[in-house]
Order: structure tokens, then C-alpha cells, then sequence
């Protein structure tokens, strides 16, 4: 078991001919995914790596049978590129693309949720379940199979924390890249209920970041719903208010969305906090 | 993105949202030519990015032209909160029956548009956030489902004005408002106060607008309004090559790839006892001409003694990290301590490579690297 995508997710890449579309499908096959297909309007035909180019997901999803996109789209035209996956009939759709516009995503989240699609992102580093399927950039080799779910709004803090874990012996169910961006598919909660259900995970990470107040609704959601236990880490305890730091996201704004009050959050809702990245592994040892 | 008020007022004016009659000036000859030709009392308000210029002084009633030159004297070329006020706004003095509030904002947690009103206008609204909450009325619009319907903008109106008249122009004006929000991708608008004069007109006294960075490229007559602030300039720059980039007051300059990661560089520095100068974020590139316009930002800082790098390799590989390192430090003369934690895919191979620069200070994790650095840093 696992979350999202196992060994029968079969991948359609949208953007198969753009730069980082080709690479990644090429990684994510050597990962040992199943990659079906691509899609790329006006190539239809081509190859890529050996996987097949569509000018369209309605066409890639009718001849392949896939049932989960990932979205290496250029921002302008990405919100359309989710429309369309959400629109064709699969069930997961990743978007890894940054710099979509706010109001672009506000719709288009909407109309993920209106046809029941798991919508992951924007601005997502993707998911992995290791030894299963591997769907977004993040690096394979770091994962081992194991038992720690993990979803996180960062990139390569994520890398550091699994790289704890693994190196721990504990292994992870999946790990999931949430994305930076302020407006986001799938947030914490949703992902809890599925790590909450999944039989292979027994503890989970939450990797938060300042902006928003998406960690301090998992924390009141894990106090009322969850039995398995979760570890959180923030970070942006040195950010200061006003600033994006980096990710679209990440802002203090009107003094609230600060590490301080989303810690405080947690440990009130009695959940560890990690002060640092190496005591993540200790603290879930001592919890299963 | 964030825009004056003058600027804003002129979105409002293209969308029939009703302002006072206004002129904008540079000088205090212009500010009493205006005066001049609005013909009655004026309220000159300074023209600056920051909240809080009323108590700054910013904010000034002139009873005719030679008060207006006056006041005009004083704020043109004031300061507030490091600003320095080069533009007024004239104003028209409008008689004041009451005060409220109005504004729009992407509210994340729904995902969906938050139209909000309050009856408590002309005050700091954070604050009544904070303290009275209840006086606070929301509606969340779902651009999806036809927008900001009749109905929602009514039930608002009717929480601010009890008289039929007012709740009418109201929802007009919350009309108007959500279209220009959507027409222009923002990310915040406000008028605050929205006043009713002594005729029973509601007018917009003051105009709040933010932009969605990633949207500027559908609007390039406001894309064109930005205005760099000294403050931002370095930030600016650093964007503009690539990096994201916030100065801080520390003295432990940060090189990291990853936003999220160069976070949590920051705040363990932070941790064991030091601060840190700046964040930034080098992205996922190992191209060694990002790490070189990285490192000059660090040593252009006076207040860097020493510089950390912390490194996660993904699908970059540490080699290619640390060949571009090393082609950097060739082409810059370094004259600070630094501290590399190098970690991840072909990191035995990277640190063969930083071994070559005696000069290098290798950490073996994060936590190591943030010690050294912060004991370098204390010599």
C-alpha cells in the first residue's frame, strides 16, 4: 500500500517535449514508473524516450488508459493544461509548475474538486511511494520503502528530513511535495485522511512553513480525527513579516502565518515539534 | 505588487467607483495651484507604500491655497518609516456622515475570493481583526460560479447602511470592485474609509491595491506603475538573475538550494545562537554563474563575517555543485570564511572536488555547518 500512486498508477507527462517535461519522464521511468504516455498539442506522434505524444489528454487517456498526469506546463498556459487532465477523466493530477497566477489557480482548484480529482500543487516537487511509483523531480535514490508518510510545502527540505529517515532505517509510505503556492489542490488535511487509511504508514511528518494557516487546521484535525501519531517541523522562525521567502506562499501577512504561532498550534493540539531536521527520526521511534 | 494610492484611484475611476475630486502634485507651488482649483477645503496626503502615514504626519487639512502650500512644505521631502515622500495627493475635504470598509482578498484556506465589510472604517482594519472580530462581515465569491452575485453584495450592504439608498450605492460599488479586482488579478483591494458625504454620497476617501506578481504579464499598464524602492533594489536584482533574495541584519551570510531548505539553514543558525544576514535561495541549478552572483551579494553585504553554504543535491548532483562552486571562487576574491555542507547524489564525488580549496571549510550536516559558521563568525 501506499498513498496516490502505487505500482498500477499509469503516468501521462503534459509537456512531454518541453525541457524539464522530457528529462523528468525519462527520470521517472528509469525510477521504474509506469509511463505511458505524453502530451503535447500539435506532436502528437512523436516519441519521447520510447513514450508516446499526444496532442491531447482526452486521446492520451483512450489510448493508454492512464489515470494520473503530472504538469510540466509553462505557468501561462498551466491552469488550462489542469482543466484539461481534470476534465479527461484520471484520478491524480500533479502540477509542478511554478508561477501560476493566484486567480488562475482559485478556479482551477475548484474545478479539480468539482470532478472529484486528487489535485496536487502547483509549485509541487511532486510525490514518490519508494519502491512503487515515482511521480515529480523529487530524487529517487534518497527513499527507501518503509513506513513514515511524509507531505511537506518545501522541495529539498523535504530531501533532508526523508534523508533522516531513511538513513534511520524507518523508510517512507509516500512523501509528498504539497506545493509553495498560497492557493494549493490537496492541502494537509486531505493527505492525513489518506495516511490515516493507508495500512503501510505509521507515523507521519508534517514539514510547514510560514503563511497561511494550513498547519494550524491539520492541527486541530490530527487532535480530533487521527489515531497514528505526526511529527511536525516548521520553518521561517527568522523570517521577516511582509516577506515572500521564496515560495509564493511563504509570507507573513497582517502579522499573522508566523512559526511561532503554528508551533504553538501543534504542541497545543499535542504534537511533537522537531527543533531541527536529525530529531525527526528519534521522535517517531518513540512513537511507534 | 504594491501601487499608490493615486494610482489605485485611477483603477477606481476607470471602473466608476466614485472618488473625491483630486490632483496629484510634486511640488508645494503645485500643491497650491490645486488647492487653487479644487476651490474649497483640501486634505494633502502623502504618497507612500506603507501603512501608518496619518500618525507619521503624512496626512494634512488646508483651510485655503497659502495652508495648502504650507502643509505641502512639510510633506513633501518628510520621511515615513524610510520613505521618503517625493508625490501628494490633493484632495477635495469631503464632509464626513459616516465611515466603512470594503475590500477583496484570496483567501487561502477556502481557495475561493473573500469579499469583506465593516461598519468600523477609517481604522487600522488588522485591528479590528484583532480586537473586534464580530464587526468583521464576510462572503466568500466564487469566481467559477458567476462571481460576486446581486444577492451577496446586498446582504453585505445591509450589515453597513440601514436606508435603501445607501445599501443601493453600495452594492454598486462592491460590484464594481470585484470586476476591477478580477480586471486587474489582484490580490487586494480596499477602500477604507468607503464615506457617505453630507449629500448622502458614498465616495472611496482612500484605495488600497496589491497585484499578483505572476499575473503582471496579462497587465502591462500596470506592470509599468512598479516602482522600486531603495530597500528592494539588492532584492530586485537578485530576482532578475535567478535568485530569491531577502537581506536580514545577521552576520552569517546564506547560500541554499531550496527556499524551504535555506528557511531551515536560517532558523538553526538562529539556534545555536547566531543570526543570520540574509536568505537566499540559489534554486536547483548547479550553474556555476548563479553561485557566483550569489556570492557577490553576500560579500556586498558589510555585515557578513562569514558565509555558510548548505547544499542538498537532488537530481542536481553534488559534483556538478561543487565544479561550480570551485569555478567560482576562481573568478571572485574571497577574503571571508566559508563553511560548505555539501549532501545528497554524488556528494563522496563534490567533496573530492572542495578538497582541492584548502581554503574551504567542509561541513559534514547542516547542524555542523550552522556551529562553524556561527564560531568563525565570533573570532
Amino acid at each position: 500500500m501506499s498513498i496516490l500512486i502505487n505500482n498500477e498508477t499509469k503516468l501521462i507527462v503534459q509537456g512531454i517535449t518541453g525541457r524539464d517535461g522530457g528529462f523528468h519522464a525519462s527520470r521517472m521511468k528509469q525510477y521504474g514508473t509506469n509511463v505511458v504516455g505524453g502530451v503535447s498539442p500539435g506532436k502528437g506522434g512523436q516519441k519521447v524516450d520510447g513514450i508516446p505524444v499526444f496532442n491531447s489528454m482526452q486521446k492520451a487517456v483512450a489510448e493508454t488508459g492512464g489515470n494520473t498526469s503530472i504538469i510540466f506546463v509553462p505557468a501561462r498556459f498551466a491552469a488550462d493544461a489542469i482543466y484539461e487532465a481534470a476534465d479527461s477523466g484520471v484520478d491524480v493530477i500533479v502540477t509542478v509548475t511554478e508561477g501560476i497566477p493566484v486567480q488562475d489557480m482559485i478556479k482551477a482548484t475548484q474545478f479539480a474538486a468539482e470532478n472529484d480529482v486528487n489535485l496536487i500543487g502547483p509549485n509541487s516537487p511532486g510525490l514518490i511511494s519508494p519502491g512503487q511509483a515515482k511521480v515529480g523531480i523529487l530524487p529517487g535514490k534518497i527513499f527507501e520503502q518503509g513506513k513514515v508518510g511524509v507531505m511537506s510545502r518545501s522541495g529539498t527540505l523535504t530531501y533532508e528530513v526523508v534523508d533522516h529517515i531513511t538513513k534511520a532505517g524507518l523508510g517512507e509510505s509516500t512523501c509528498i511535495g504539497i506545493g509553495g503556492d498560497p492557493i494549493i489542490g490537496m492541502t494537509f488535511i486531505d493527505y492525513l485522511k489518506l495516511f490515516e487509511a493507508d495500512p503501510q504508514t505509521e507515523a507521519i511528518v508534517m514539514i510547514g512553513e510560514i503563511g497561511g494557516d494550513a498547519e494550524e487546521q491539520a492541527a486541530k484535525f490530527i487532535k480530533e480525527n487521527m489515531t497514528k501519531s505526526v511529527v511536525g517541523f516548521i520553518v521561517g522562525k527568522t523570517a521577516p513579516p511582509g516577506k515572500r521567502m521564496g515560495h509564493a506562499g511563504a509570507i507573513i501577512s497582517s502579522g499573522s502565518g508566523t512559526a511561532a504561532e503554528k508551533i504553538a498550534a501543534l504542541k497545543k493540539a499535542g504534537i511533537p515539534v522537531a527543533n531541527q531536521p536529525n530529531e525527526i527520526p528519534q521522535i517517531i521511534e518513540s512513537k511507534i | 505588487m504594491k501601487i499608490d494610492e493615486y494610482q489605485a484611484k485611477e483603477i477606481f475611476t476607470q471602473y466608476n467607483i466614485p472618488t473625491p475630486q483630486e490632483i496629484l502634485c510634486k511640488t508645494p507651488q503645485e500643491v497650491k495651484q490645486a488647492s487653487r482649483k479644487i476651490g474649497k477645503k483640501v486634505v494633502v496626503k502623502a504618497q507612500v507604500k506603507v501603512g501608518g502615514r496619518g500618525k507619521a504626519g503624512g496626512v494634512k487639512l488646508a483651510n485655503n491655497p497659502q495652508e495648502a502650500e504650507e502643509v505641502g512644505k512639510q510633506i513633501l521631502g518628510m520621511e515615513i518609516k524610510g520613505l521618503k515622500v517625493q508625490k501628494v495627493l490633493v484632495s477635495e475635504a469631503v464632509e464626513i456622515k459616516s465611515e466603512s470598509y470594503v475590500g477583496f482578498t484570496n483567501d487561502r484556506s477556502s481557495k475561493k475570493i473573500v469579499c469583506m465589510a465593516s461598519p468600523a472604517g477609517g481604522v487600522d482594519i488588522e485591528e479590528v481583526a484583532k480586537e473586534t472580530p464580530d464587526k468583521i462581515y464576510k462572503i466568500l465569491v466564487d469566481p467559477l460560479k458567476g462571481g460576486l452575485h446581486d444577492f451577496q453584495a446586498r446582504n453585505l450592504a445591509f450589515k453597513l447602511y440601514d436606508d435603501v439608498k445607501s445599501v443601493r450605492q453600495t452594492v454598486s460599488i462592491l460590484k464594481a470592485l470585484y470586476k476591477a479586482y478580477i480586471g486587474t488579478d489582484a490580490s487586494l483591494v480596499e477602500i477604507n474609509p468607503l464615506v457617505e458625504n453630507g449629500e448622502g454620497k458614498l465616495i472611496a476617501l482612500d484605495a488600497k491595491f496589491n497585484f499578483d506578481d505572476n499575473a503582471l504579464y496579462r497587465h502591462p499598464e500596470i506592470a509599468k506603475m512598479r516602482e522600486v524602492l531603495p530597500a528592494e533594489k539588492v532584492e530586485r536584482e537578485a530576482k532578475e538573475k535567478g535568485l530569491s533574495y531577502i537581506k536580514l541584519d545577521g552576520f552569517i551570510g546564506c547560500m541554499v538550494n531550496g527556499a524551504g531548505l535555506a528557511m531551515a539553514a536560517m532558523d538553526m543558525i538562529k539556534l545555536f545562537g547566531g543570526n543570520p544576514a540574509n536568505f537566499l535561495d540559489i534554486g536547483g541549478s548547479s550553474n556555476p554563474k548563479k553561485v557566483i552572483n550569489a556570492m557577490k551579494i553576500l560579500l556586498n553585504d558589510d555585515n557578513v563575517q562569514v558565509v555558510m553554504i548548505n547544499i542538498f543535491g537532488g537530481i542536481t548532483r553534488c559534483d556538478d555543485v561543487a565544479n561550480g562552486l570551485m569555478e567560482a571562487f576562481d573568478a571572485l576574491k574571497i577574503n571571508l570564511p566559508v563553511v560548505i555542507r555539501l549532501t545528497g547524489t554524488n556528494e563522496k564525488e563534490g567533496l573530492e572536488i572542495l578538497k582541492q580549496n584548502k581554503e574551504l571549510i567542509l561541513a559534514n550536516s547542516m547542524q555542523d555547518a550552522a556551529k562553524k559558521a556561527i564560531e568563525l563568525a565570533n573570532k
